[in-house]
C-alpha cells in the first residue's frame, strides 16, 4: 500500500493496485462523521461499439444500455440492494455519465459492512428476462421526465449540435424505443466486458482505519475469480473538427426561450500535465470573461441579453471537450450572435499579469472550498486519475501556470467552425 | 468524529454563534434575518437580494464587487430569501478559503468580514434610494424568476398545491413575491424597507471553521453593528381545521403527470413527538427504502419518483410523485393505503430501527457539510427550541413503534393536487 501525504492541503492518500487489477484509493478523514465510497467503471453511454470480452468481432449495443445496466445492478434474485444499504444505515446511489458508471454510498456507521455490500453487489450481477422487462417501464418514465425538462433538452440539444459522430451525442438514458430492444444477454455482455476489476477504481474517503480497510478489500477480492482481461477495444468513430450543426432549434413549451452557445474543444486525447493545463486554462479563461466580474458578462448584462439563469461550464474528458455558455433570453438570436462575437474577439485579446494572478487566486480558493466535500474529492480524483492527473497536485500546478501559456491558449482557443448554437422556444 | 459545540453571545443586538471545526478548508460566516411572512413585505424581500448583489458602498458595481471577491481567493458572497414556517429569512453567506492553507496570506479573514458587513449594512445607494438602473433591471430579473416556475413542473406543482392547501394562510405566500406588487414598488420604498429590516428583523450570525476565536470575535463585534434596534414581535403559527379534503386537477401540455398531496401533521418542531414524526416520515416516504418508493415505484412501476418531505415549523407533510397520466387514481389510492398502513402500525420493528439509523446517518452527514450544519442549528432558532445535536440523535433512537402510530393518527390529508396532460394541444 502506497502512502502519499500532501502537506499543503493536509491530506493523506493510500493507494494500491490489487492482483486482479482493481485500483483502490483510501482517504482517511477521521474528523468527519461520514464515509463515502464510490466504485467506478470506466464505462459510460459513449461505449456503444466494442469487442466483447473473449470475442473478436465488434458489436453495437442499444442506446442507453450503460444506464439501464446501472439500474439493474441494484436488483438481485431475492433482494434489493437499496434495502441492504438501508438496513446498514447507509444511503446508496449511482449515476451514469458519458464516460463512467459509478455506484456509491455514504454512511456514518457499519462502514466495513457497507464497503463490502458496495463491492459485492456491483460484482454480482443478476439479470432476468422478467426484471429487464419491468425496468423498461421505470426507465421509460425517467426518459419522459427528461423530455419535460427544458434545461436537459437544452444541454443535450447543444451536445448534438456540436458532435456529429461521437456517441456523446446520444442520450445517456437512450430513448423509449432503443431501450425496448435491450435483452438480458446484452446486459451480461456489457457487464463482463466493462465491469472487470482492471477497468474499475474504488475510492473510499472518510472516517475509517486505512490498514484495516485495505485488508478487508484485499480479502474480499482474493476470494473472487475473474477472467483474464485484455485491453478493451472500444470503437470511436472519427470526429470532425467542426460542429455538426451551427444552429439547432428545439420546440417545446417554455415561458422564456433558452439559448446555449457550445464551443467544441478539440477531441485529441491528452493525458498528464497536458490534460490538466488544458483543463485548467479552458476553465479559468471562460470564468475570466463570463463570471460576474468578467467583461463579457458585463456586456451581455448591460445589453439585457441575459438574466439570472446565465451559466457557463467547461468539460474536458479523455476524448472530447466542450464549453457551454447559456441563458434564458427574450432575444436568443441576439444573445447567441453577441456571445459568438465576443468569443471570436479573444483571438486578439491579451490577459494582463495582474488579472492572471487574480484568476489563479480564485482557482486556488475554489479548489480548497470544493475539498470540503468527500464526494468531490473521491469523484474528481477518480475522474482525473483516468487521464493520469493527481487531483491533490492541482494547486501547485495552478501556482506554476505562466501568463504566456494562458495568452497562447486564449489566442488559439476560438474558431468559428467550432461554435454551435441551440435554442429552445415555444414558437 | 468531532463534537459540535456552539458558543453563543449577544452583541449589538445580534446573536453571534461560534462553532469551531477542523473539518473544512474554508471559513463560513452566515447571517440570518428573520421576519414574519406577510403579503405587505414578501415582494420587497424577494427583490432585495437581487439588488444587494449588485454592489456595496465601496464596491458599487457588480464587477468591482466580484473582482474583490476573486482577489480574496475566490471568496463566495451571496444573499437569498426563503420561507421557514410562517417566517421569511434573508440569508447572507460568506465563504472564505482558510488562510491556514495559503501561507503567504494573512488578511483574508479581516477583509472578508469587513466586506460582509458592508454587504449587509451598506448597500450601494444615493439619496435614500437604490440606483434606478439597477433597480429596474433587477425587477425584470425577479419577474423572469416568477415566470420561470412554469418551466419546472415539479416546483410548479408544489407551489400550486400550497396555494390551494394553505389559501388565506401566510404560508401560501409566494417566495418570489407578486408581479402586481412589484410593478408599483419604487426604489425609495424598497430602500426604506431595507433600512427598517436592518433594525427590526431578528439577526443571527454564525461563524464556522478552524479559526482563532478571540481574533474573529473582536472583528465581528467591531464590524457588525446595526444601530438602534426594535425587533418585531414573533407570530403564532396559523392553524386550520380541515372540513373535507380537496382534490384539484389542472391540465397542461406535459408528458408526465405530477401527483402531489399535502397533509397537516399537527406536530411541530417544538413538540415532544416531533422526533416520532421524523421517524414516521422516514418509514413513510423519505428514503428509497420507504413505503412510498417501494409500493408506488418498485412494486407497481407507477412512478419514477415518489417521496415525502415534511415542513417542521408549519406542521405540513408533502408527498411528491411523477406518474403516467392514466395512473392517477391507482397511484393516489396506493399512496393513501400507505398512510393507512402507517396508522395501523403495519411496519416492523426492523423497519423502525433501520429508519432511525437512516435518519441519524442523514443528520450526521448534514453536520459534515458547513451550510448543512448552520441550517440545522438555525432550525432551532426558528423553532424556538434549543437542543444539542447529540440529544436529537438520542431522542430519535428512543422513538417507539407506538409513538410513530400515534403521530400517524394525527396526520390529516388536506389536498390532492394533480398536474396532468391535456392542456395546450388537446390529445384526447
Amino acid at each position: 500500500m502506497n502512502k502519499q501525504t500532501y502537506d499543503e492541503i493536509a491530506e493523506t492518500l493510500y493507494t494500491e493496485k490489487l492482483d486482479n487489477g482493481l485500483t483502490v484509493f483510501l482517504l482517511p478523514k477521521p474528523e468527519m462523521a461520514k464515509t463515502y465510497g464510490i466504485f467506478t467503471t470506466n464505462y459510460g453511454s459513449i461505449d456503444q461499439t466494442f469487442v466483447p470480452i473473449g470475442q473478436t468481432e465488434k458489436i453495437t449495443v442499444p442506446e442507453g444500455i450503460a444506464h439501464f445496466l446501472e439500474h439493474k445492478l441494484f436488483e438481485k434474485e431475492d433482494h434489493d440492494v437499496f434495502a441492504d444499504f438501508g438496513k446498514q444505515g447507509a444511503s446508496a446511489n449511482a449515476f451514469t455519465s458519458f464516460t463512467k458508471t459509478a455506484y456509491l454510498f455514504s454512511a456514518t456507521n457499519h462502514i466495513e459492512k457497507n464497503v463490502e455490500t458496495l463491492i459485492n453487489f456491483v460484482q454480482d450481477p443478476y439479470f432476468s428476462e422478467q426484471s429487464v422487462e419491468k425496468e423498461k417501464g421505470i426507465i421509460g418514465q425517467e426518459i419522459k421526465m427528461y423530455d419535460d425538462q427544458p434545461d436537459w433538452q437544452s444541454f443535450m440539444g447543444t451536445i448534438k449540435a456540436m458532435f456529429k459522430n461521437h456517441p456523446i451525442n446520444i442520450d445517456i438514458a437512450g430513448t423509449v424505443e432503443s431501450i425496448s430492444k435491450i435483452t438480458k444477454d446484452d446486459l451480461y455482455t456489457c457487464y463482463y466486458t466493462f465491469y472487470h476489476p482492471e477497468n474499475m477504481t474504488l475510492f473510499i474517503a472518510g472516517n475509517f482505519n486505512p490498514e484495516q480497510m485495505m485488508n478487508l478489500i484485499k480479502i474480499n477480492q482474493a476470494s473472487k475469480e475473474f477472467k483474464k482481461m485484455e485491453e478493451i477495444n472500444r470503437n470511436l468513430p472519427d470526429e470532425p473538427k467542426e460542429v455538426a450543426m451551427k444552429e439547432h432549434q428545439i420546440k417545446m413549451p417554455v415561458s422564456v426561450p433558452k439559448c446555449t452557445v457550445g464551443i467544441k474543444e478539440s477531441s485529441k486525447e491528452l493525458s498528464g500535465e497536458e490534460f490538466l493545463k488544458k483543463d485548467l486554462l479552458q476553465n479559468m479563461i471562460v470564468d475570466y470573461y463570463f463570471s460576474k466580474g468578467g467583461s463579457f458578462y458585463q456586456k451581455l448584462y448591460q445589453e439585457k441579453l441575459i438574466d439570472d439563469s446565465f451559466y457557463f461550464e467547461t468539460t474536458l474528458d479523455k476524448n472530447y471537450g466542450y464549453t457551454l455558455i447559456g441563458s434564458n433570453s427574450d432575444n436568443p438570436e441576439l444573445f447567441s450572435k453577441k456571445v459568438k462575437e465576443l468569443l471570436l474577439s479573444t483571438r486578439n485579446e491579451t490577459i494582463k499579469e495582474e488579472d492572471f494572478n487574480r484568476m489563479k487566486k480564485k482557482k486556488i480558493g475554489r479548489l480548497l472550498r470544493s475539498m470540503n466535500s468527500l464526494e468531490f474529492m473521491a469523484n474528481k480524483y477518480t475522474h482525473y486519475y483516468i487521464s493520469k492527473v493527481d487531483l491533490f497536485d492541482i494547486i501547485p500546478t495552478v501556482q506554476a501556470l505562466k501568463l504566456d501559456e494562458a495568452n497562447q491558449f486564449l489566442n488559439e482557443w476560438i474558431e468559428e467552425e467550432r461554435l454551435a448554437v441551440c435554442t429552445i422556444s415555444s414558437k | 468524529m468531532q463534537d459540535i459545540t456552539e458558543k453563543r453571545l449577544n452583541e449589538n443586538d445580534i446573536e453571534l454563534h461560534f462553532i469551531q471545526s477542523n473539518k473544512y478548508k474554508t471559513i463560513n460566516i452566515v447571517a440570518k434575518l428573520k421576519a414574519p411572512l406577510e403579503r405587505e413585505t414578501i415582494t420587497k424581500r424577494a427583490l432585495l437580494p437581487y439588488i444587494l448583489k449588485q454592489g456595496t458602498k465601496s464596491y458599487p458595481t457588480r464587477k468591482e464587487l466580484q473582482l474583490k471577491l476573486d482577489d480574496l481567493y475566490g471568496a463566495i458572497l451571496s444573499v437569498d430569501g426563503g420561507k421557514k414556517g410562517e417566517n421569511h429569512i434573508l440569508t447572507f453567506r460568506l465563504e472564505l478559503a482558510n488562510p491556514k492553507f495559503i501561507p503567504e496570506e494573512t488578511s483574508i479573514i479581516k477583509e472578508g468580514i469587513a466586506l460582509l458587513s458592508e454587504f449587509i449594512f451598506h448597500s450601494n445607494s444615493n439619496n435614500n434610494a437604490f440606483d434606478e438602473t439597477v433597480f429596474d433591471r433587477e425587477k425584470e430579473t425577479l419577474k423572469q424568476k416568477m415566470s420561470a416556475i412554469q418551466d419546472d413542473k415539479m416546483q410548479y406543482a408544489n407551489m400550486r398545491l400550497i396555494d390551494e392547501m394553505c389559501q388565506d394562510e401566510p404560508y401560501s405566500l409566494h417566495v418570489h413575491g407578486y408581479e402586481e406588487d412589484l410593478n408599483s414598488l419604487t426604489s425609495e420604498d424598497l430602500y426604506s424597507y431595507y433600512q427598517s429590516l436592518l433594525q427590526d428583523n431578528q439577526m443571527d450570525i454564525y461563524v464556522l471553521g478552524d479559526f482563532n476565536e478571540e481574533e474573529i470575535k473582536s472583528e465581528m463585534i467591531t464590524s457588525m453593528n446595526r444601530g438602534s434596534v426594535n425587533v418585531l414581535d414573533r407570530q403564532e403559527v396559523t392553524k386550520k381545521e380541515i372540513t373535507e379534503p380537496k382534490e384539484i386537477i389542472e391540465k397542461q401540455n406535459v408528458q408526465q403527470a405530477k401527483l402531489h398531496i399535502g397533509y397537516r401533521t399537527n406536530t411541530y418542531f417544538k413538540d415532544e413527538d416531533y422526533y416520532a414524526l421524523q421517524v414516521f416520515n422516514g418509514i413513510f416516504g423519505a428514503f428509497p427504502s420507504s413505503k412510498l418508493f417501494i409500493n408506488v415505484r418498485e412494486k407497481n412501476s407507477l412512478a419514477y419518483y415518489a417521496s415525502s418531505r415534511m415542513e417542521s415549523h408549519k406542521g405540513l407533510l408533502f408527498v411528491f410523485s411523477g406518474i403516467a397520466p392514466e395512473d392517477f387514481e391507482k397511484a393516489r389510492d396506493i399512496i393513501r393505503e400507505q398512510l393507512t398502513a402507517m396508522r395501523n402500525g403495519d411496519f416492523t420493528e426492523t423497519n423502525l430501527s433501520e429508519t432511525k439509523e437512516l435518519i441519524c446517518n442523514q443528520m450526521l452527514e448534514t453536520m459534515d457539510h458547513p451550510q448543512g450544519l448552520i441550517e440545522l442549528l438555525y432550525q432551532q432558532v426558528v423553532g424556538e427550541k434549543t437542543i444539542d445535536p447529540d440529544e436529537i440523535i438520542s431522542q430519535i433512537k428512543s422513538v417507539t413503534k407506538e409513538q410513530v402510530i400515534q403521530v400517524a393518527q394525527k396526520i390529516e390529508e388536506d389536498t390532492v393536487y394533480l398536474l396532468t396532460s391535456g392542456g395546450g394541444q388537446e390529445n384526447e
